[in-house]
């Protein structure tokens, strides 16, 4: 079995497409990791569902923990200057009206046209949709952080989710813990492969056809 | 004026008819939930309930939300004590996939409705409520199992769904501080679904962690108008969390 990237490496690739400025919401899981992991000097504006706006990283010093002060994820955050407060129908608005740059979601299934498949599936006969389907079609970009298959080896980038969707074509961007795969009209373009894998070993474990970009790489860390 | 000031959660709570549906605040941590007015509820025994809510007492039990992990009280205490008909909510299912929450149990046994709302869309759902509207067409939910059902229209060349308000009988609020009218300000995250249902309801009650003198609060910094509120009751120093 060759190396796979772990989870917080994954948040590491994925904190790479926050650009200076970029207002970002994370999903819960290794979405939430990128938020350690913001390239040196650019400034990031974090949003929760839960109504803040500008806050910073969980605090260092447990005494500094503050119950008014936690993300829709149950972690606390630091209080940074510039920070507003708001509730969930203005929060809602901030999603749906396409004023949140950037979201990182976790996925259980990812389609060939970018649909969306992560709050159940069938056998569990119950699911969490969350805010997760305003986040799918209100964000400008959309990009999912997950491994590349499941526990059990199944496949999750698929020609057609099978799992009940959370949106249909909304994802822009794939990081696993092998590639990086940019979602096109034309197809899924494999960007990067992870160190040590091939472009062949990627489509092995990937079940619709991948489009090689002409400048592919290993991930750049 | 008749005052709105009440001095016990379960004198706030004791109109509550069996069959009522009601609003609970909060996004579903320990410092936005309306516990004690939950706890009342619980008490006072009202049955057949419909619950308009974030999260279907999904993070109570487990401190998902609170300082250190400590266990607090949450809607689920309300579905152990089978008072609980049908909820409409976005978060139904326990987050910790290996511990299944009463209401999820309830539900996949055929006991409780639920009713699947995501939760931007049940945001606006309740403000629309709050606001007089019939209700609003929004992208959330095309191509989902939401949309099963619902009138679609194509409005600046995206496909919509209709969806319609909600209101309630009872709004359950948390809020930090309040005036004799009823003015509210909030603390932190405490804004959440609660500054939104306390304008949906026929009844909004609101339990407050500081009740001070009308004139005390800055107009400024107002967040919830008291004309929205029709109780209020400050929590005791010793529960407030």
């Amino acid at each position: 079995m060759k190396p796979r990237l772990d989870r917080q490496t994954i948040a590491l690739r994925v904190a790479k497409e926050f650009y200076d400025g970029a207002v970002v919401n994370l999903g819960g899981g290794i979405p939430t990791l990128a938020a350690n992991f913001v390239p040196e000097g650019r400034t990031v504006i974090f949003h929760t569902e839960n109504g803040a706006l500008g806050f910073g990283g969980v605090p260092s010093n447990e005494k500094d923990e503050n119950p008014y002060f936690m993300g829709a994820n149950g972690v606390p955050f630091t209080p940074l200057p510039g920070m507003c407060l708001f509730h969930h129908a203005d929060s809602f608005a901030m999603i749906r009206g396409g004023h949140i740059d950037i979201t990182v979601l976790g996925a259980l299934q990812v389609s060939e046209k970018g649909d969306l498949a992560n709050w159940t599936f069938p056998e569990r006969g119950i699911g969490n949709i969350g805010g997760a389907m305003d986040l799918a079609i209100g964000c400008n970009r959309v990009i999912v952080a997950m491994e590349h298959t499941t526990p059990k080896g199944q496949l999750k980038i698929l020609k057609e989710c099978n799992y009940p969707l959370t949106a249909s074509q909304c994802v822009d961007l794939i990081v696993t813990d092998i590639a990086v795969i940019q979602v096109t009209r034309e197809g899924l373009v494999l960007k990067e492969v992870g160190p040590g894998w091939t472009d062949k070993e990627v489509q092995a474990l990937t079940e619709p056809e991948l489009i090689i970009s002409g400048d592919l790489k290993e991930i750049e860390l | 004026m008749r005052s709105k000031v009440f001095n016990t959660f379960l004198e706030a709570v004791a109109d509550i008819p069996d069959g009522a549906t009601i609003m609970i605040g909060g996004f579903g941590h320990a410092i936005d939930k309306p516990q004690n007015l939950i706890r009342a509820l619980k008490e006072h025994g009202a049955k057949n309930l419909t619950i308009i809510v974030n999260g279907a007492g999904v993070t109570g039990k487990l401190g998902i939300g609170s300082l250190g992990g400590k266990p607090f009280i949450d809607e689920e205490i309300l579905l152990e004590n089978r008072q609980i008909k049908k909820a409409i909510c976005s978060v139904p299912a326990s987050l910790v996939m290996s511990k299944p929450s009463t209401f999820e149990r309830q539900y996949l046994a055929g006991e409780v409705e639920l009713e699947y709302v995501p939760q931007g869309t049940l945001a606006e759902r309740i403000r629309a409520g709050g606001a007089g509207l019939g209700g609003f067409f929004t992208p959330t939910g095309v191509g989902t199992l939401i949309e099963k059902g619902k009138e679609k229209r194509i409005i600046d060349g995206k496909e919509m769904l209709l969806e319609f308000a909600l209101r309630a009988d009872y709004s359950f609020i948390k809020a930090y501080r309040a005036d004799t009218m009823g003015n509210l300000t909030y603390c932190g995250i405490m804004r959440s679904f609660n500054a939104v249902m306390a304008t949906a309801a026929n009844v909004s009650i609101a339990e407050v962690e500081q009740i001070v003198k009308t004139g005390e609060l800055d107009p400024e910094v107002i967040v919830t108008p008291g004309i929205f509120l029709n109780r209020i009751i400050e929590i005791p120093k010793e529960r407030n969390q």
